[in-house]
């Protein structure tokens, strides 16, 4: 019955001939979706420049509502003066900033100013002849510089091994610990200050309906400013300051290793909860209220009092006792600005004269409370203090006092190349610890030696 | 043989000069420059590089993390491609014997297509989002603790469903129109021989459908290698972590988050090898098997 079936006797069919495409190897780039926004913001400015000003450009990160203070400021300091005039240009999260900065620097196009994510600095910093050092910036135009307005934890992060300012400090924030005041009151507990605490009152908190902690950034707020809080050294050769030949990794210590050993024992009793590398995920369980704690950045502090309705307040990020009885400063995160080199001196001087207009405690204090950054200097802390800010919202000044708490050798910052890929190396193998598929042990091994390889290969392209 | 006289023997040359520039100036000149760069480590701004020979390629090869993009890649390409081919042809087939309201069964498969591939990423993401998410809420009601972004075979699934429905319109239609050049005696003489319509399919349309499965075979091959690149960057929303990524996917890691040209340079040569043994392959191969006509 079924034969025949085989197709065999049917011969002509008539088709459409495709043909092989020469596709091969076209790999799609994403387009810079920034381009025409940014066309449109340079046609704006155009119009309302005065004629003969200088023009000088800044390649910014700040997206959302912190763009939009970049944008105010950057028409403040237009209206100020009619010397220079300033278009700011928003090129995507931070690693496409500088991504973007560098691939124009080599193609002769640069910015006059490049901003600049703290894992980036080893990267803008070790490329000698890229920029010009904010200081000789600064003192080249006639400004007054003196590193000791600025307060002590914002200071040295984007200096060099001399203590030469190289890059100026932007949008500069800590991590600090955000409370859920309605959840700790509804479990009788209060903010702890050390882990120690927090194991004492976090299945109470669970008890209460609520995962207790989450947390937004592992390499940043458990790893660096671990290191940091406990005053532990993170690399050799000062840290990575002086110098990125030789510099080794000493993630793979006793005491983190003690940390992330809790940390999974808590993610496994349900004391803590983990929502991936992405920061808003982690963020979002503490702004739905589901969440009692969050480890955020002090920068938050703006974008958390629009989006929750309940009270939070925000304290130190706990240290253990154990490991430090007081526990010490923990670093800047965030950002800074470079004067990117072969400028003219003209634009220069008003990259110079930008800087002073924005480093002025005016404008420090307005970011400082539009932002929740912290002010990054003396002047403008003192300005906010005086003015009442810190006794109307008393979690706005936790950031900076936890910056300015005493130090040691060790909590000036780190200078680590091919950084991102470290940072991306030690989420990868956190996440195998909490998934269970890796021991602490093992996932900090890896980690040692895959970034002493790249920092080691690192060293090797600045010869 | 016949053969085409110009007027001028450089005539010819000038005519394919511009095809041969566009190949020049986008394929050669930046595959040259790969291989050139995988030789050395070099400062991102351009100050200095070194010489290291093949280290950058014993770096890669031996990192622990290289051999599990590996697999991914081939396992990921192979499920997406297979997915969106066979789904695509089995809705074709279904869509094909509908006679009344056809153009409208028709219309609402290939609707997907419609929408821009970022957007289609975007909504696939938010579908299967860990706090707002409905698949992710289907998930967890039929007992499966989905976390994209925490587990790497539940983002793995993610990445595997976005990348097979975002394809799945464009076979559709290619297969439809294939379909529908079988010609109808074809199709009758078939159908006095053989009662099974299963055995008829298998035996009759579908080896009429190879010119356009082959054609759909190496579109898909190449959309899951490279064109799943947007897809992979919304779902992981630019933070790797413990998550799958494609050897394309690392290139970019590397080389434009990491600023590690050197290392980089040298998995887009390895890449290139790949792809160029993959064409051979295919083209070698399986379309010796292709009856056009």
């Amino acid at each position: 019955m079924d034969r025949h079936c085989d197709g065999s006797g049917v011969n002509s069919a008539s088709h459409v001939r495709f043909f092989q495409l020469s596709h091969w190897g076209a790999t799609k780039m994403t387009l810079r979706k920034a381009t025409g926004v940014a066309t449109f913001a340079a046609l704006a400015m155009s119009s309302t420049a005065s004629f003969a000003a200088t023009e000088i450009n800044w390649w910014h990160a700040m997206g959302g509502r912190l763009g939009e203070v970049v944008n105010e400021i950057s028409t403040k300091y237009n209206a100020s003066q009619d010397a220079c005039q300033l278009t700011p240009v928003y090129k995507g999260n931070y690693e496409e900033t500088l991504t973007a900065g560098i691939a124009a620097f080599r193609a002769g196009e640069q910015p006059n100013i490049l901003q600049v994510f703290d894992a980036g600095s080893a990267t803008i910093i070790g490329a000698k002849g890229a920029v010009v050092p904010a200081e000789d910036l600064l003192k080249d135009a006639g400004v007054e510089f003196n590193i000791e307005d600025y307060i002590a934890g914002v200071r040295y992060f984007y200096a060099d091994a001399a203590g030469k300012m190289i890059g100026m400090p932007f949008n500069s924030s800590t991590p600090i610990l955000y409370y859920n005041v309605e959840a700790l009151a509804k479990a009788g507990v209060e903010a702890p200050k050390t882990w120690e605490e927090f194991e004492a009152i976090a299945p109470k908190l669970k008890a209460a309906g609520y995962v207790p902690l989450a947390q937004s950034h592992l390499p940043w707020i458990f790893t660096e400013n671990f290191m940091s809080r406990h005053n532990l050294p993170f690399a050799t050769n000062n840290n990575g300051y002086d110098g990125a030949k030789g510099t080794k990794i000493l993630v793979n210590n006793d005491a983190i290793k003690m940390h992330f050993t809790k940390v999974k024992g808590w993610l496994d009793a349900e004391l803590f909860g983990y929502y991936g590398t992405g920061w808003g995920d982690n963020q979002k369980v503490f702004q739905d209220g589901s969440a009692a704690m969050w480890l955020g950045s002090s920068g938050s502090f703006g974008g958390l009092t629009k989006s929750t309705d309940f009270k939070f307040s925000a304290t130190y990020l706990p240290h253990w006792a154990s490991v430090s009885e007081t526990g010490t400063n923990t670093f800047i995160g965030g950002a800074a600005l470079f004067a990117m080199s072969g400028k003219p001196k003209g634009e220069n001087d008003c990259v110079a004269n930008f800087y002073s207009f924005l480093t002025s405690a005016d404008m420090q204090y307005y970011w400082h409370q539009e932002t929740g950054y912290v002010p990054i200097t003396n002047a403008a802390y003192e300005l906010a203090t005086k003015d009442g800010y810190y006794d109307r919202v008393p979690a706005a000044e936790i950031g900076i006092k936890q910056l300015t708490l005493p130090g040691g050798e060790n909590t000036k910052g780190y200078r680590m190349g091919f950084y991102v890929q470290v940072r991306d190396v030690m989420n990868r193998e956190y996440g195998k610890i909490f998934s269970g598929e890796k021991s602490v042990d093992d996932a900090f091994q890896t980690i040692e030696d895959e970034a002493n390889k790249l920092l080691a290969r690192f060293a090797k392209t600045s010869n | 043989m016949k053969r085409v006289q110009f007027s001028h023997p450089l005539m010819p040359y000038m005519l394919l000069l511009p095809q041969l520039a566009i190949v020049g100036v986008f394929f050669l000149w930046p595959a040259a420059e790969a291989i050139r760069a995988s030789f050395y480590l070099e400062d991102p701004f351009g100050f200095g590089s070194t010489f290291v020979g093949l280290d950058n390629f014993k770096d890669v090869v031996s990192a622990s993390e290289y051999s599990r993009t590996a697999w991914f890649t081939l396992i990921f390409s192979a499920a997406v491609t297979f997915f969106s081919l066979s789904i695509a042809l089995l809705l074709a087939v279904k869509a094909d014997n509908v006679i009344k309201g056809a153009s409208t069964y028709r219309t609402l498969l290939m609707w997907v297509y419609a929408i821009a591939p970022p957007v289609a990423g975007l909504v696939g993401v938010m579908l299967f989002d860990q706090h707002i998410g409905p698949l992710n809420d289907l998930a967890h009601a039929l007992g499966w603790n989905m976390q994209i972004g925490v587990n790497y075979f539940d983002t793995a699934f993610a990445m595997t469903v976005i990348a097979v429905w975002k394809q799945i319109p464009i076979n559709f239609i290619f297969f439809l129109s294939g379909l529908q050049s079988v010609p109808k005696s074809v199709q009758e003489a078939a159908a006095v021989d053989c009662r099974s319509s299963s055995r008829r399919f298998w035996t009759v349309t579908f080896p009429l459908l190879a010119p356009t499965s082959f054609f759909l075979l190496i579109i898909n091959i190449t959309y899951a290698l490279f064109d799943t690149f947007g897809i992979i960057d919304l779902v992981l929303k630019g933070e790797p972590g413990n998550n799958p990524v494609t050897l394309v996917y690392k290139v970019f890691l590397d080389g434009f988050r990491g600023n590690d040209l050197g290392g980089s340079s040298a998995q887009s040569v390895i890449l290139m090898i790949l792809v160029f043994a993959l064409t051979v392959v295919q083209f070698r191969m399986i379309e010796r098997r292709v009856h056009y006509s």
